[in-house]
């Protein structure tokens, strides 16, 4: 089933996250890290825990995974607006309702994947652009599946 | 286990850095592509569609300009950040095939199988499994040799790669003796892991043309006229394991850094700046590997393509006090050799400086009149951290100038797709 129309927030996830695979991590945020006074066993030290790793929650595998920044509206239903940034993972099988990379007149282009009763589409998710249909599968090619995207706001 | 003989995979990438730049570039497909070398100078990959042109590895752009028209032959300039971060993620997939990896280069690696057997039904369907997983991780195409040592696993690549029937992955293990003799006869002796042109030739002149006659030569007899190491390929090719995996590569015994100048360099002042600028490049390295060195080389060459040009190419090597990796004693040494050999008058193509005497930073011997500074040590870590986390050349030494007009170009340098946030790729919406 093709997902809701998510709101374009900050930070969205359109697919479940995989397990996070062991991934050196760059930016993390330690809690319960302050110094502990000698002599008194801290309260704190039992719950510390190795903070939270964006890698991690976005790229399931380093090896497969790979950035694009996006260029155009036909996604913006989707959650995923002109200048974003898409990690696009070449180890999941495409699949129906997935969002994906494709190679369209030689030139990348991101949408729905629509694959049902013989029909094979890629669905923007914006009404002023058309979906573009392939008479089959080894017509259509598709380069990764769209697992996460990610904004930063200018402030 | 220890019985169990062995078996090697060599998976090495097909043309390489082309097949980088198509993974990001759909326009590339089914082209004629070449990637030129530094300074946009020579073919250092290139196509299946050049190959098929009869453009030979190494030709300069320049001499391939009439084809390159006619068949309107894409240049790309060599983007080595892109290539050695795909390269990084090829390994990191190896990696869950096998325990041992010896990564050999850039785009190649061995593996050792011995022991996988019983995970799958053959080897090749291993080696299949490792083309499928490379290919759709990367986007790279990948061919597996397969064979009880890593000579023949060399050849076994080669034959995956030439030879169709085999679908990409050649073991050399299910091949019956006759069928291996048969292949092994239609390969130049020049396609053998460690012979070189030279010694082709001196093999040609013995009647050993083919790979099949050289594994066919008693070891003895080869080790009369080559040596033990030759003596050595041969026992390797009739399947006799004499090299294994080198899974932690040794500390390098000499580092060179060199480039060839964007524009002709005429006066001591740049060549200065560009020996500088190489010199702490190849001190970088010198301590990324926990090395000091005793002796450095400078050289510096005109451009021998241009043959109207007067034409001056020398070196020399000035020896150290005291073994170091100081980059600032390193730039004065290689500075000091270049004012002797510098003349005045040529066009300067190239320079470079190559450290020599390498040995471990742990048993430095401090010479008679200086010791060992504690802070040196720590201004070479700052300094190497700084440029590690602020990008090459953040700082550097004045000596390399500021403006470096000499620097490298890049006319053609497609981005660095996967290291960079301004030039990842771009999917239209």
């Amino acid at each position: 089933m093709i997902s809701s129309l998510l709101p374009p927030d900050a930070l969205t996830l359109l697919q479940e996250a995989a397990p996070a695979a062991a991934i050196p991590a760059p930016w993390t945020i330690r809690f319960f890290r302050q110094p502990i006074p000698a002599g008194f066993p801290s309260p704190a030290a039992d719950y510390a825990e190795e903070g939270l790793d964006l890698n991690a929650y976005l790229i399931a595998r380093k090896s497969s995974t790979f950035l694009f920044t996006v260029v155009g509206d036909s996604m913006k239903h989707a959650g995923i607006l002109d200048g974003d940034k898409v990690a696009v993972d070449r180890a999941i099988e495409p699949r129906h309702g997935h969002i994906v990379i494709a190679v369209v007149n030689q030139e990348y282009t991101i949408k729905r994947l629509y694959r049902r009763a013989g029909v094979i589409e890629l669905r923007p998710e914006n009404p002023a652009f058309p979906a573009i249909r392939f008479a089959g599968l080894d017509e259509l090619h598709i380069w990764g599946v769209v697992t996460g995207v990610v904004r930063r706001f200018a402030v | 286990m220890e019985n169990t003989p062995r078996v090697f995979a060599l998976v090495d990438c097909n043309n390489f850095y082309v097949s980088c730049e198509r993974v990001f570039n759909p326009k590339l497909a089914d082209k004629p592509v070449v990637v030129l070398s530094n300074n946009d100078g020579c073919a250092v990959a290139r196509s299946n569609e050049v190959k098929a042109l009869g453009v030979k590895m190494g030709t300069p752009w320049f001499q391939m300009q009439p084809l390159a028209r006619q068949h309107g032959i894409i240049a790309l300039s060599s983007n080595y950040t892109l290539y050695a971060d795909m390269s990084q993620r090829v390994m990191t997939i190896l990696r869950d095939f096998s325990p041992e990896v010896e990564v050999y280069s850039i785009d190649e690696s061995f593996l050792g199988l011995q022991g996988l057997s019983r995970l799958w039904p053959t080897y090749t369907d291993l080696g299949q499994a490792i083309r499928h997983r490379v290919g759709q991780w990367t986007g790279l195409p990948v061919c597996v040799g397969i064979a009880p040592t890593k000579t023949l696993a060399k050849l076994a690549n080669h034959l995956a790669k030439t030879r169709p029937e085999f679908a990409g992955v050649c073991d050399l293990t299910v091949l019956k003796e006759g069928q291996l003799a048969g292949y092994l006869a239609c390969l130049e002796v020049g396609e053998v892991w460690g012979v070189g042109r030279r010694i082709a030739a001196r093999l040609q002149a013995l009647g050993i043309g083919s790979v099949q006659a050289l594994r066919a030569t008693p070891p003895h007899v080869i080790r009369e006229h080559f040596g033990v190491v030759m003596e050595r390929t041969v026992r390797e090719l009739r399947g006799i394991s004499c090299l294994d995996l080198e899974e932690v590569a040794p500390p390098k015994q000499q580092i060179i850094a060199s480039r060839s100048f964007g524009a002709p360099v005429i006066s001591q002042e740049e060549l200065r700046e560009a020996v500088s600028r190489y010199m702490q490049t190849a001190a970088e390295k010198l301590r990324q590997q926990g090395s000091v060195c005793s002796a450095v080389q400078v050289f510096i060459h005109t451009n021998p393509f241009k043959t109207h040009d007067r034409q001056y190419s020398t070196g020399v090597v000035v020896p150290l006090t005291q073994a170091t990796d100081d980059s600032r004693r390193l730039v004065a040494a290689a500075l000091w050799g270049l004012a002797r050999i510098y003349r005045p008058g040529y066009c300067y193509k190239k320079a470079g400086v190559m450290l020599l005497d390498l040995a471990p930073a742990s048993v430095r011997q401090a010479s008679l009149f200086s010791q060992v500074n504690p802070r040196t040590a720590h201004l070479m870590r700052v300094l190497d951290e700084l440029n590690a986390a602020h990008g090459r050349n953040t700082i550097h030494l004045a000596s390399s100038g500021i403006q470096q007009r000499w620097a490298a170009r890049f006319d053609h340098r497609t981005p660095r797709y996967t290291t960079r946030w301004d030039e990842l790729p771009r999917v239209h919406a």
